[in-house]
């Protein structure tokens, strides 16, 4: 058994789907960096608040004000490189180490996507992308080779197995397939698209975009894989990103995802479009047939290790939230990395208040002082947030003269159409609670169930 | 492929999505089981926002002409007529404060209208200088009603002496001229944005009727919460009682602060305005149309959920009973008894929750305007 996957990981196979993959990959994310400096957005996301919500043990990473520019810069010039498959393995790196970085500035704008991106270029750093039809190749004929073993390819569809399978699972809960929820909520507020509007209207529209949506992403990376299913299964791909497009504000990940399944397909066609390419761009055709073996030697065998454990990781770390009490989408412990997509909505309300316990003088915060709206968004509704944001206060009111402020917090978040209910314990003092991995107590309980993943 | 027979019901809908996103002229075809937003946009401007607007603008010529009067001769006849005509424009004005959108928006009307405290030394220094210029948005603190509240109530203790600031004293003209001009500016303004909204405007607000960012129901829903939380609860009620300076109590702070007992008055002014506007109830009327309480109902009807629109309107009525307790003059309620205005306070605060957690969530509006992904 083991034999025959290590055999069939190890079968060399045509170069192509890589380096198509390699291609789409760098000039999607060269196009979402262009797309993200064009609409100002390291401007107000970065450089303008005047607080991060900072991720957990990644509190070090700080902006760069201005220089945080730099910073795109790099990752603007590294997602050319890995297009073109110049200077691949440091463009790589480059790549994965800034766009992460930017990512952990600030978790406000944590996206399952940007996630997805950081870990394509962190596996991109470790496969031979560069070996076929790259700038590389071409100035460095030691590097080219035609074939590579085939695990370098199984590595992204595994990753894309996961995303999808992932998101499937956590939709089997009994609020997306029971309640449909919260597309019951999202759908109705599109009434003014043509004739989908109206059908939005439609409770059992609700309840069908519920199940299929769960059925899609549970089956497609199945399809995609199995070669008789294949092209009917990427023309699921492209209509239910196109409509996932139409209907919600979600940038540019659909059609990182409609791109990432070509990867699926089998080398003639990516051989048909590196074709194309050499056509269009008039690149000449130089003759390669060389593989590249798998060798039992330190370097492969630590490149195997790191991607067991990765793996490993990828398939439990979604998991980590049965560790926790209560639900998942009130505590939102483990929640985050574990391709959990438009599964709530939630409304939510936060007033702090501070309390001198000197003089037992209390008054409210007027927290948009200190919050983009964009960030009052997400401090509504997660928990961690809230303490992180009490921490800040406490400073703050310290050195408005307040020796041991006292941080409370008022607060309600309403789910997927249940009333808002009171979320965080009121009569706890923030100031004394430190954030861990360990479950928080001062979240009150959810009373009431949802069922499922 | 028993994985084909499961997708099969997605393919029926990708099937129905391609058919409808071909077919592209069904427009705002009514539907039983469908809510009519345009229609609610189109009744807001017709029966609530332009009758109110209307109205305001009628008190507000009506004030004009006490004070053209006044300057004219400037008696305590002609006086008081002014003091109550500002009153009466000033109990209007809470029902169109909150709709800040397209020309009030642009217009800053309820900036330059009704910033308080006013700025009483900057005001004097007006006065006296002769010099001023009352468009520049910095100066809005030293215009409207807050000023005029202090120019008509607040120049000294006894009426005679207040008067007399207008006749006997060596800078009446001064004055006088500053009285008339702030007058002047409220009238300018005014009739500006109601023209605008009679005019042009109200086809641009019905129209937009779709669901970004920038529709005229999300903005406009959006300034209703804001202006509940900001300048209803908070600048009514919540700043005067020191809920957000260390129980500092700043009673100085109130509406209307020097004509003393009008502030609960403006407060329930504006609470009915603020629920009327939910419930859709016609300006001046009794019939309702539809708003966001139908809206709510109507989606609320489709995923049975609780009694949103009940609990707010109930919110909304308690928050009455406990403002209607408190003395007709909240800075001498905050010097007495500021329990009673914290409790107030806590009252409006409740319907936050409410409005801003549940029905936001349920209308789908979202509170942020930036542009962002989501996932």
């Amino acid at each position: 058994m083991l034999h025959n996957i290590t055999t069939y990981l190890k079968h060399p196979v045509k170069a192509a789907p890589l380096a198509v993959f390699r291609i789409i990959f760098g000039g999607l994310v060269l196009f979402s960096t262009l797309r993200f400096l064009s609409q100002n957005w390291v401007e107000i996301y970065y450089i303008n608040p005047t607080f991060h919500f900072k991720y957990f043990c990644f509190e070090f990473v700080k902006d760069f004000g201005e220089y945080t520019y730099i910073l795109y810069a790099i990752t603007l010039l590294a997602s050319l490189g890995i297009l073109l498959g110049y200077k691949y393995r440091l463009s790589a790196v480059l790549f994965f180490l800034s766009f992460t970085y930017c990512e952990l500035i600030d978790k406000t704008y944590y996206l399952n996507h940007y996630y997805f991106v950081s870990i394509i270029g962190f596996l991109l750093i470790f496969l031979p992308a560069h070996r076929y039809f790259s700038v590389d190749a071409i100035r460095n004929s030691k590097l080219a080779f035609s074939h590579i073993p085939r695990y370098n390819i199984f590595v992204i569809q595994l990753m894309l197995f996961i995303v999808y399978f992932y998101a499937g699972l956590a939709k089997i809960n009994s609020d997306w397939l029971f309640r449909a929820m919260p597309l019951q909520i999202w759908l109705p507020s599109l009434y003014d698209l043509p004739l989908l509007g109206d059908l939005f209207q439609k409770q059992w529209v609700h309840y069908l975009m519920s199940w299929s949506g769960m059925l899609y992403d549970l089956s497609i990376p199945f399809l995609l894989f199995y070669k008789r299913t294949r092209i009917f299964a990427f023309g699921l791909v492209v209509v239910f990103h196109i409509l996932t497009r139409v209907l919600f504000p979600i940038g540019i990940f659909p059609y990182v995802m409609i791109l990432s399944s070509l990867i699926f397909f089998d080398a003639a066609f990516h051989e048909r479009i590196i074709g194309l390419i050499r056509q269009l761009f008039k690149i000449k055709h130089i003759a390669q047939n060389r593989t590249l073996y798998w060798v039992p030697n330190v370097k492969n065998r630590f490149v195997t290790g790191l991607f067991v454990l990765f793996f490993s990781f990828q398939f439990l770390f979604p998991f980590r939230y049965l560790l926790y009490p209560d639900e998942l989408f009130w505590t939102e412990q483990g929640y985050r990395y574990s391709w959990r997509v438009m599964l709530m909505e939630k409304g939510g309300y936060v007033q702090y208040k501070i309390v001198n316990p000197e003089t037992k003088d209390w008054f409210y915060v007027n927290h948009t002082e200190f919050l983009t709206e964009y960030q009052e968004k997400q401090l509504r509704t997660q928990a961690d947030f809230i303490l992180q944001f009490a921490h800040f206060l406490e400073g703050h009111f310290r050195t408005q003269g307040i020796k041991n402020p006292e941080v409370y917090v008022d607060s309600y978040i309403s789910l997927n159409g249940r009333l808002s209910k009171r979320f965080i314990d009121p009569n706890i003092d923030l100031t004394k609670i430190k954030d861990s991995w360990k479950h928080k107590d001062w979240i009150l309980p959810f009373n009431d169930k949802i069922y499922g993943f | 492929m028993k994985s084909l027979k499961l997708i099969f019901p997605f393919i029926i809908l990708c099937c129905v999505g391609i058919y409808s996103c071909s077919d592209d002229d069904s427009g705002n075809s009514t539907n039983a089981d469908s809510f009519d937003r345009q229609a609610m946009l189109a009744n807001w401007a017709d029966d609530i926002i332009i009758p109110a607007y209307q109205d305001f603008n009628a008190k507000v010529t009506t004030l004009k002409t006490a004070s053209d009067a006044f300057e004219a001769v400037p008696n305590a006849a002609n006086f008081n007529t002014l003091r109550q005509t500002w009153e009466a424009a000033y109990i209007t004005w809470q029902n169109v404060s909150m709709f800040n959108i397209g020309p009030t928006q642009s217009s800053f009307l309820r900036s330059f209208l009704n910033i308080y405290p006013t700025n009483t030394a900057n005001v004097d220094a007006n006065i006296n200088s002769g010099n001023y210029a009352l468009q520049d948005i910095n100066r809005n603190d030293e215009q409207g009603f807050p000023a005029l509240d202090y120019l008509l109530f607040g120049l000294a203790e006894t009426d005679a002496e207040i008067l007399a600031f207008y006749t006997s004293n060596t800078n009446a003209d001064n004055y006088l001229t500053y009285l008339t001009d702030v007058v002047n500016r409220i009238n300018t303004l005014t009739n500006t944005v109601v023209t605008e909204w009679e005019g042009d405007y109200k086809t641009t607000f019905v129209n937009n009727s779709g669901n970004s960012a920038n529709s005229s129901t999300n903005i406009l829903v959006n300034e209703y919460m804001k202006y509940y939380e900001v300048f209803f609860r908070n600048g009514k009620i919540g700043t005067p009682a020191g809920v957000f300076s260390a129980g500092m109590q700043t009673p100085e702070n109130v509406e209307a602060f020097y004509k003393k007992d009008l502030s609960k008055t403006l407060c329930l002014e504006a609470l009915d305005a603020l629920q009327n506007f939910f419930r859709g109830t016609g300006y001046n009327e009794t019939t309702t149309i539809q708003s966001l309480e139908s809206y709510l109902d109507f989606l609320n009807t489709m995923k049975n959920g609780e009694d949103l629109s009940g609990l707010i309107n109930n919110q909304f009525d308690t928050s009455r009973v406990l403002i209607s307790d408190l003395d007709a003059n909240f800075y001498e309620q905050i010097n007495t008894n500021n329990m009673q205005m914290l409790e107030a306070f806590e009252a409006l605060q409740d319907n936050v929750v409410l409005l801003k957690s549940d029905m936001m969530s349920a209308l789908s509006i979202n509170i942020a305007f930036e542009s962002n992904d989501g996932d």
